[in-house]
């Protein structure tokens, strides 16, 4: 009669890291542009980087289909590690995904293909998360919206090149949309959909 | 028959996770209610399960917890929720605005201006600022998907029709972004303004309604009004009778049967502050200090 | 001189420990056992199960204890120590027509396979206080024969090999659970039958009257109610076998309803069905008549009582959610309050000063 709490288990206590990578993620959700740390990576097999492995221990479990790009999808060991360590389901149609995990951004599906939620029930949409190669060096982009206090840059290198131009779909979409978050290192960055793009520098 | 054990916040994590998705979407769609699959709480529905499940599922270790009720920290149920979070996660509880970075809160925001390190998170008996013009959730949610505000606008005018004013009071419906009518929770509507522009996160949990909705910091909330008819804040018009405070919320204090009232704020916090700060009322002659050594 | 009210925390630390004084009553009486309430009161056991959804008598009975009795109290503390539970998995589908039945009676047939059998119930006893109870007594044995190797087969499947009444729903592929997932309208079938299976006993039975005595009558007649223990197996996925669990008793009672039919369909009978843990029938009749008034819909009925109001039954069937939500405004309001007196004054001033700018514009006359 008693009950087995998720208890912490060890050094890495996964109870209390889940607890500060999602404030991490919260906050970027929450300051769109803003770059926020991650302090309990987790370990994970390549491709997939300790700061999305993070991610998914913190957001995924039975409930939240997963797609997977290619280059983690034919991973030997990634599809088995998400499975073992979240549960989470892979499916293979990106329309059906909660979560889309995205290594090689080169090859990002056109953005059409995700859930971007109903009129009526907008927060049924894919949340994409790209691994970029930098959230602190590269492209600049001038972003503003709700989150950001007047406008704000975000420096980064990421995959497809075009991804804010080809975000721009969710101005027509609102309330439906993509949410993508951005991981680089120990970095995430969040671009909700009502983050707009205002100038791309080099 | 063993003990029962408890996760760190008291709920389990795999409805953390699920809470925590949701506030990521209601995040991304400011003023949108994200469906959530409440869990009874070992307080009553209405009391606050929906505000104790948001701070369950964002607090750490690392946090300073202040908990309000009708402005105070001292309020019974207050008080109540503050010991719960302290005994199930160990966090630190403060009564001061500044220092805390989570502050949950039922019927106020507080007085003074909230910082970036800040979340603010609302309990919120019922969310939906057409339920009482529609009850079905079927109409409503079509109401929300359409944009079609028209009843609500109706409502208002009705109000300006029938008083001259716009008849409410609290719970005063604002709109979001631009997009979304939202409901404030049963703020007064003297606190509708200090929800625009907001350097803080704003969180709002609905448990027995089963919804949570946010407001990210820096975004347009704008109180429902007519040009011709702008929305005003109700202020009793007088300064606080211990701090002297001009443009703070105050609280009316029956003090005999004879008629006799009077006025002080009800943000408990910031009428302290002000006093140690050396600013009196009327009614004080004594200094703060002297004053807290008594009582 | 006035100071602002303190204490919040001292008052409420007094207040439970009066409240725990309360519980125990008079010292001199001897404490109550757990055991005791779980064999004397065990139908009050059975709802804090039935409703708490969670069958454990001694965790019901210690409820109960601590509840000092309310029912609803008790359902509640159940239910939060539920909500902590980890989940890990679903059982098997449960097969009531194995039952072994302490109690089956059809009212839609004079006999039926495998018997009436009346069973312990309240029916037909007077209802006359028994002051032989109050220092107690030890009952007489139950009278006992062999157990007749009769099968009891559900009387609606009788009535389905005919035809004449519609084939059992098939079951979801995935059983829905609203305690996992939020309520969407319009609700599957599987997900009112959880909302109605843990809804308030007091507020099924009144909605299942309304129903029966006119608002919508649905001419329902008792095909079966059955009480008895049933196993309960669960399939390990790691093993790839079904494992026994244990038996819970529980009680099941199927409406049969008579429906005349439509453009597209013969007339037949309707079911409506009613599942509790333990043993109560006047809940498991109560949920099969209100789970068949909220298939109007899908038989095509106009829906013009609150019995059959799917978004009116299912939000507000919930003694939990719904006794919370009342008793919440015990909570202080007065920062509304005084919201609202401010509005007031406002109003009652502009009224005054309309009047007797009227007045005045009438003497001016």
């Amino acid at each position: 009669m008693s009950t087995i709490a998720e208890m912490p288990s060890g050094p890495g206590d996964k109870v209390l890291s889940a607890q500060s990578t999602f404030r991490s993620v919260m906050n970027a959700m929450a300051r769109p542009a803003s770059v926020q740390r991650i302090a309990a990576l987790a370990d994970a097999p390549a491709p997939m980087t300790p700061a999305m492995a993070a991610i998914a221990l913190t957001l995924f479990d039975h409930d939240t289909p997963l797609w997977l790009d290619a280059q983690i999808a034919e991973s030997p060991d990634v599809p088995r590690w998400l499975k073992f360590h979240t549960g989470a389901p892979v499916v293979h149609d990106c329309g059906m995904a909660a979560f889309a995990l995205i290594a090689d951004g080169g090859r990002l599906p056109a953005l059409e293909n995700f859930a971007f939620g109903s009129v009526d029930y907008p927060d049924r949409s894919t949340t994409v998360i790209v691994q970029a190669e930098s959230l602190n060096a590269g492209c600049a982009y001038e972003l503003r919206g709700p989150g950001i206090k007047g406008t704000a840059t975000l420096q980064a290198t990421i995959k497809p090149a075009d991804l804010f131009e080809q975000l721009r779909i969710n101005e027509v979409l609102f309330p439906r949309g993509i949410d993508t978050i951005l991981v680089a290192d120990d970095a995430v960055v969040a671009i909700p959909r009502t983050t707009r793009l205002i100038t791309k520098g080099s | 028959m063993s003990s029962p054990a408890y996760n760190f916040a008291y709920l389990d994590e795999q409805t953390k996770r699920m809470v925590r998705r949701a506030l990521l979407k209601a995040i991304a769609i400011p003023g949108y209610q994200v469906p959530f699959a409440s869990r009874e709480m070992p307080m009553p529905y209405g009391w606050g399960t929906g505000g104790v499940q948001v701070t369950a599922a964002i607090i750490g270790p690392a946090d300073v917890l202040k908990v309000i009720d009708q402005g105070s920290d001292d309020t019974t149920n207050a008080v109540s929720i503050r010991k719960f979070f302290v005994k199930t996660a160990g966090v630190a509880a403060t009564t001061a605005t500044e220092d805390a970075t989570i502050i949950q809160t039922r019927h106020r925001i507080p007085e003074r201006a909230l910082g970036e390190h800040q979340v603010l998170v609302y309990q919120v008996p019922i969310p939906e600022p057409l339920r009482f013009l529609e009850p079905r959730e079927t109409e409503t949610r079509r109401m929300h998907a359409l944009a079609e505000y028209g009843l609500m606008h109706v409502k208002l005018y009705e109000d300006i029709a029938k008083f001259g004013h716009i008849a409410t009071a609290y719970d005063y419906p604002v709109k979001v972004n631009d997009r979304y009518v939202m409901d404030p929770s049963p703020t007064p509507k003297f606190d509708n303004p200090k929800m625009d522009n907001c350097a803080a996160i704003q969180l709002f949990g609905a448990g027995t309604e089963k919804r949570i909705y946010a407001i990210p910091p820096y975004t347009k909330v704008v109180s429902l009004d007519f040009e011709d008819h702008p929305f005003v804040p109700y202020r009793f018009n007088a300064p606080c009778e211990l701090c002297g405070s001009e443009d703070s919320y105050l609280d009316e204090i029956v003090t005999d049967d004879k008629g006799g009232r009077m006025f002080v704020c009800s943000d408990s916090d910031y009428c302290e502050g002000r006093q140690a700060a050396g600013h009196t009322g009327s009614l004080i002659s004594a200094p703060y200090k002297e004053r807290a050594a008594r009582g | 001189m006035y100071v602002a009210a303190k204490g919040g925390e001292r008052a409420i630390e007094n207040a439970h420990r009066l409240l725990a004084h309360e519980r125990r009553g008079d010292k001199n009486v001897a404490e109550l056992r757990l055991d005791q309430i779980s064999e004397q009161l065990s139908l009050a056991v059975d709802r804090v199960m039935s409703e708490g959804s969670l069958f454990d008598r001694e965790l019901a009975a210690l409820a109960i204890k601590q509840a000092r009795g309310d029912l609803i109290e008790a359902i509640f503390l159940v239910r939060a120590f539920r909500t902590t539970l980890p989940r890990f998995g679903s059982a098997e589908p449960i097969n009531t027509g194995d039952m072994r039945v302490q109690r089956r009676i059809s009212a839609t047939f004079k006999d039926v396979p495998g018997g009436q059998i009346l069973g312990p119930t309240f029916d037909y006893t007077h209802r006359l206080l028994d002051p032989a109870l109050e220092q107690g007594f030890i009952p007489e044995e139950p009278a006992i024969t062999e157990a007749a190797d009769l099968s009891t087969p559900c009387i609606t499947d009788i009535l389905g090999s005919d035809g004449l009444i519609e084939p059992s729903p098939q079951g979801a592929e995935i059983t829905g659970d609203l305690t996992r997932d939020p309520l969407r309208f319009p609700a599957a079938h599987d997900v009112r039958l959880q909302n109605l299976a843990r809804g308030d006993e007091g507020f099924l039975l009144a909605m299942a009257y309304s129903n029966v005595r006119g608002y919508f009558r649905s001419h329902p007649f008792a095909g079966e109610i059955r009480f008895g223990e049933v196993e309960v197996e669960f399939f390990a996925e790691d093993a790839g076998l079904t494992v026994p669990l244990g038996s819970i008793e529980l009680t099941e009672c199927q409406m049969v309803n008579k429906f005349n039919g439509s453009a597209k369909e013969a007339p037949r009978f309707t079911r409506g069905y009613g599942l509790s843990f333990g043993h109560s029938e006047r809940k498991t009749m109560s949920m099969a008549l209100v789970d068949r008034s909220l298939r109007a819909r899908e038989l095509g009925e106009d829906v013009v009582a609150p019995a059959q109001d799917e978004e009116f039954i299912m939000s507000h069937s919930d003694n939990v959610q719904a006794a919370g939500f009342v008793e919440h405004l015990k909570l202080p309001h007065y920062v509304d309050f005084q919201s609202e007196l401010g509005l007031v004054r406002k109003l009652r001033q502009e009224f005054a000063d309309a009047n007797e700018a009227l007045l005045v514009e009438e003497a001016a006359e």
